[in-house]
């Protein structure tokens, strides 16, 4: 298959996640406020208001994570529930385009999430932005995110269609995405100036989130042939 | 010794040792004996961590035989995935050897821990190597319920060796990101001793046997493991009808 044909398919299943996502609102309705939740719940559990300032960089990933594996979860229910993905098979469409296409889809909900639950963090946690944080944030958090993207959505294409998937998932992925976390919490809490840190001290992570977004996103491109087509 | 597919003789269907197993196993056991003989009577106590320095000599051993059992894994996935013939025999060997990796990883974080108790003062160190550790044993455990997901046996082996292979990728950067994250952060070092231990002549040839005898068992389990799964994918394979006219066979055979 030729490589303009790929970007299409690609294009195509990344218009219709979206566009399933758009209309069943379960993003806005139901993972946001759960998000949401989390964030006020890490707030009773760890009473005080200099302790959730200092941890709401690590709180507010570790809600992105939880909440993720339910997106993730969906992102790949709603294709095995009516064989889509086998349809998308017979139609000839080349595995590593859907993969492509899946793993932005999922960026593009997660960045949502992100943004929602910074927002709460301002809010809640009473953290603030500096100006000198605000591209280090940012970066780090896109690429973050796109690393996380490209595991979950190789484990959940991994896990589809298979019974007790729902459990499996989070014991795959999690592991693999420990470096996320630890990077994204640093990165931020450098943005963010939290605990005395200067924002210099984030870049190197940066460069660790790069580098697992880009092996991932390679691997999982390479992978999800395999994985699917059996 | 090589991994043979069990066939339906009868030599088979009664176990997975052959004169080649046995002779290994004699020889770890063997070995075993000997490692507790330097380990707890001949090799002496430590300087400074007394005789806790002994639990040395199962985990070090513990930990090499686990890394070596993943790296089989990863190495039999690879033959699996990208060989011509997509050997289900490189996927059992695959699992075998890390459901050994797995109980090993176990055994030297339970030990490590011990250790770490006695010697630092704490259970666990967010060091790069403990985490790293730590992760890598979860993943594997996660490599182990993938290997129990529903389908054909195609498709088991197919989605484990690409997870097999996925986990070598992460290991790397677990690593680097965890050393990263604890060369950061400087906080108060609760080593009370010094990390390295001065080994002696006796110390280190203790070690030497452990090695050795924890290598032969891990090639003497992943045989007999290996041809435990490829009888149960046979037992699968033939169904019932066939393990029980194997057994009438036996049976007439034997009146």
């Amino acid at each position: 298959m030729s490589s303009p044909n790929r970007l299409r398919v690609a294009q195509i299943v990344f218009a219709k996640d979206l566009r399933i996502e758009r209309r069943s609102k379960v993003l806005t309705s139901q993972i946001m406020p759960f998000a949401v939740v989390t964030l006020v719940l890490f707030a009773f559990a760890l009473d005080g208001d200099v302790i959730l300032q200092r941890t709401a960089p690590g709180l507010v990933w570790l809600a992105m994570l939880f909440s993720s594996m339910i997106i993730v979860q969906r992102s790949f229910a709603v294709e095995t529930a009516d064989g889509a993905l086998d349809a998308l098979r017979v139609a000839g469409a080349d595995m590593s385009a859907v993969f492509l296409g899946k793993w932005l889809a999922l960026v593009v909900q997660l960045l949502l999430l992100e943004l929602v639950l910074l927002v709460g963090a301002v809010v809640m946690y009473g953290i603030e932005l500096r100006g000198s944080g605000i591209v280090l944030l940012v970066t780090s958090s896109i690429s973050a995110t796109c690393g996380l993207s490209a595991v979950s959505t190789i484990y959940a294409g991994l896990a589809s269609g298979v019974r007790g998937r729902e459990s499996l998932l989070p014991l795959l992925v999690l592991p693999v995405a420990s470096p996320v976390l630890i990077g994204a919490t640093r990165a931020a809490e450098a943005s963010f100036g939290t605990g005395g840190t200067v924002t210099s001290e984030g870049w190197p992570w940066l460069g660790v989130l790069s580098v697992f977004a880009v092996v991932f996103g390679f691997g999982g491109s390479l992978a999800f042939g395999p994985l699917i087509d059996d | 010794m090589t991994i043979d597919t069990p066939t339906s003789t009868t030599a088979s269907t009664r176990g997975t040792s052959t004169p080649a197993t046995r002779v290994l196993g004699i020889l770890t056991i063997a070995m075993t004996l000997w490692l507790g003989v330097f380990g707890l009577l001949l090799s002496p106590a430590d300087r400074d961590q007394g005789d806790a320095v002994r639990i040395m000599y199962v985990h070090v051993p513990s930990v090499w035989l686990a890394y070596l059992a993943f790296i089989v894994t990863a190495l039999a996935s690879g033959v699996h995935l990208f060989g011509k013939r997509h050997s289900l025999q490189a996927d059992r060997v695959a699992g075998a050897s890390a459901e050994i990796g797995v109980v090993f990883m176990a055994v030297t974080l339970v030990t490590g821990m011990l250790w770490g108790r006695i010697t630092w003062g704490v259970y666990w160190q967010w060091d790069a190597r403990l985490t790293t550790t730590a992760l890598l044993f979860i993943s594997y455990v996660g490599y182990l319920a993938v290997r129990g997901l529903e389908g054909s046996r195609e498709q088991r082996a197919r989605r484990s060796a690409i997870v097999g292979l996925l986990a070598v990728l992460e290991v790397p950067l677990v690593h680097w990101s965890v050393k990263l994250w604890r060369s950061l952060h400087q906080e108060a070092t609760v080593l009370g001793t010094d990390l390295d231990v001065s080994l002696d002549g006796l110390m280190l040839f203790s070690l030497f046997v452990g090695v050795v005898a924890f290598t032969l068992l891990f090639v003497w389990l992943l045989l007999h493991r290996s041809r435990m799964l490829t009888m149960i994918d046979l037992s699968a394979e033939s169904g019932l009808d066939r393990a029980l006219a194997q057994r009438r066979a036996e049976g007439g055979a034997s009146i």
